[in-house]
């Protein structure tokens, strides 16, 4: 891809998010789209590329009565949106489709019209995991800290420092679902969910919706909105059973996205100014840290206890509360794009002063794939 | 309560059924550089070899890393320990440790395991595992 070849020109949230039980899930998509298009002063006849995950793209092309030349149903769990940003600029480079929308949209809390599916499906998973119990994302997706902690040195305190931060975070945004300071002990002393994890090391379940809209950056300056340019990205995919990563201490699609993102974008890890790190566990931004090379080993948890992470630190971190505070409807991608686009256009209500370039990294299923993508507000071409 | 999720057998599987049945517990290894694997599958996913067989694991592990999983599954009383191993043959698999407390106390990373099978119904019996014995209490 070339640095800078496509900009996001639109991007929203739902107009509710958390419990919104009088839309469907199907119905948050459009919500979502239908307000990104208005964010750039578009209109649903002028799209002609749609990606989405977790629906079913046809499903959602005929609820909003499009006429795509380009369609992308990649569904890798929650990371897919910051795979389906890398497909479009893909596309729109190709000249597939000149105008594309990825919509995501989830029930996760009231279950309004969620389709019955087991949580990313996977016939091994079916049949080699599930039977131990090992059903819901508490019971996968944390398997591999115990291990993390034995070999890097990683602390109970420091998993816990992880929610405390980005509470502070969360208290900057009025559209966040929690907002009142916690300390390291409220985390210890909450609910027990899947030992080590408790309550408050693990996400929210939440309604919610997102969309994005992107074209050829030589369009972008005819919006009303500031363009986000996308200067890079990577994705990867490993496994869909959590037993069967290659390294519990570290995720290999972590590894290979990162590398992807920051090569294609000709960056450096100094260059970064914000940062959103897929957390729908309190270990996840530790492994993001580590494996997109930000930090050393067994560095991640200190770099967040120490600080580094929180409002006024050198490297801001999952801005909006991220998934343990903001929005997470299931599949939590999305969200962190919003927060990254809104950094890049300066508008975020925890706005980090001067930020150039932002990374939105993203984990789907449970380690099972990574999405990564570079923006920036600079015009590359 | 939903009834505990069970496995579905298909033709790539069968060998490893049909051996947790018979108490046995099976990989599979491929011929070209001896890459052993799990899961089942008709061909080496190391080197896309075909040319495999069927082998019969020693039946000893380690403890990998686990949680205590605190939240409702069916057919599972919480707590329960939810746990990874890794296998004398080098694969890992997913497990539940049996004849222990749920309790960190009684878990340990790295203590031996030793295979054993849970009946869960006449065509299933799944490979499940417990301290090995006289390694520890």
């Amino acid at each position: 891809m070339t640095p800078g070849s496509v900009a996001i020109v639109g991007a929203a949230e739902s107009t509710e998010m958390g419990k919104v039980p009088h839309l469907s899930q199907l119905s948050l998509h459009a919500d979502a789209a239908l307000n990104a298009l208005d964010d750039c002063g578009l209109t649903l006849a002028d799209v002609d590329g749609l990606a989405t995950a977790g629906q079913d793209a046809a499903d959602v092309v005929q609820h909003l009565g499009l006429h795509p030349t380009w369609v992308d149903g990649t569904s890798v769990g929650g990371c897919s949106f910051m795979v389906h940003v890398r497909h479009a600029v893909a596309a729109l480079e190709a000249g597939l489709c000149t105008t594309a929308l990825i919509t995501h949209g989830e029930s996760g809390r009231s279950q309004v019209g969620r389709l019955m599916r087991a949580i990313f499906p996977s016939a091994n998973q079916m049949n080699f995991e599930a039977p131990y119990g090992v059903t819901l994302p508490p019971s996968r997706f944390t398997l591999p800290v115990l291990r993390m902690m034995k070999e890097t040195g990683l602390t109970l305190e420091q998993l816990a420092t992880v929610a405390v931060v980005q509470r502070e975070w969360a208290a900057f945004h009025p559209r966040a679902s929690f907002r009142d300071p916690i300390t390291v002990d409220d985390v210890l002393s909450s609910k027990m969910i899947a030992d080590p994890f408790r309550l408050l090391m693990c996400c929210l379940v939440t309604d919610a919706g997102g969309a994005l809209v992107l074209t050829k950056a030589d369009r972008a300056r005819d919006f009303p909105t500031r363009p986000v340019y996308v200067r890079g990205a990577g994705e990867s995919a490993e496994t869909a059973m959590v037993s069967q990563m290659e390294d519990f201490t570290s995720s290999r699609a972590f590894r290979v996205s990162g590398k992807l993102a920051f090569e294609s974008a000709g960056i450096t890890h100094a260059d970064v100014d914000h940062l959103m790190i897929y957390d729908a566990f309190a270990h996840l931004p530790i492994y993001g840290l580590e494996d997109l090379g930000f930090v050393g080993r067994g560095e991640g948890g200190p770099f967040i206890a120490e600080g580094h992470t929180r409002p006024g630190g050198r490297l801001p971190l999952n801005t909006n509360g991220g998934g343990l505070s903001y929005q997470h409807s299931g599949m939590y991608g999305m969200f962190a794009l919003q927060e990254s686009v809104r950094q890049m256009r300066g508008v975020s209500p925890a706005q980090v002063p001067g930020a150039k370039i932002s990374v939105a990294h993203g984990v789907g299923g449970m380690f099972h794939a990574a999405g990564t993508v570079v923006l920036t507000n600079e015009a590359q071409l | 309560m939903a009834d505990r999720a069970l496995p579905t057998i298909t033709p790539e599987t069968t060998h490893f059924w049909d051996g947790a049945k018979a108490g046995e517990l099976r990989l599979q290894r491929c011929t070209p550089h001896g890459h052993v694997y799990f899961p089942p599958r008709f061909f080496c996913p190391r080197c896309g070899s075909r040319d495999i067989a069927v082998i019969k694991a020693s039946g000893r592990a380690k403890l990998h890393s686990y949680i205590i999983n605190h939240m409702k599954a069916p057919g599972f009383t919480p707590p329960f320990v939810v746990a990874v191993v890794e296998l004398e043959e080098g694969v890992k698999m997913m497990a539940n440790i049996l004849g222990v407390e749920p309790s960190h106390d009684a878990l340990e990373l790295d203590m031996p395991l030793e295979v054993t099978f849970e009946a869960l119904s006449d065509e299933i019996s799944l490979p499940q595992w417990r301290p090995a014995q006289g390694a520890g209490e």
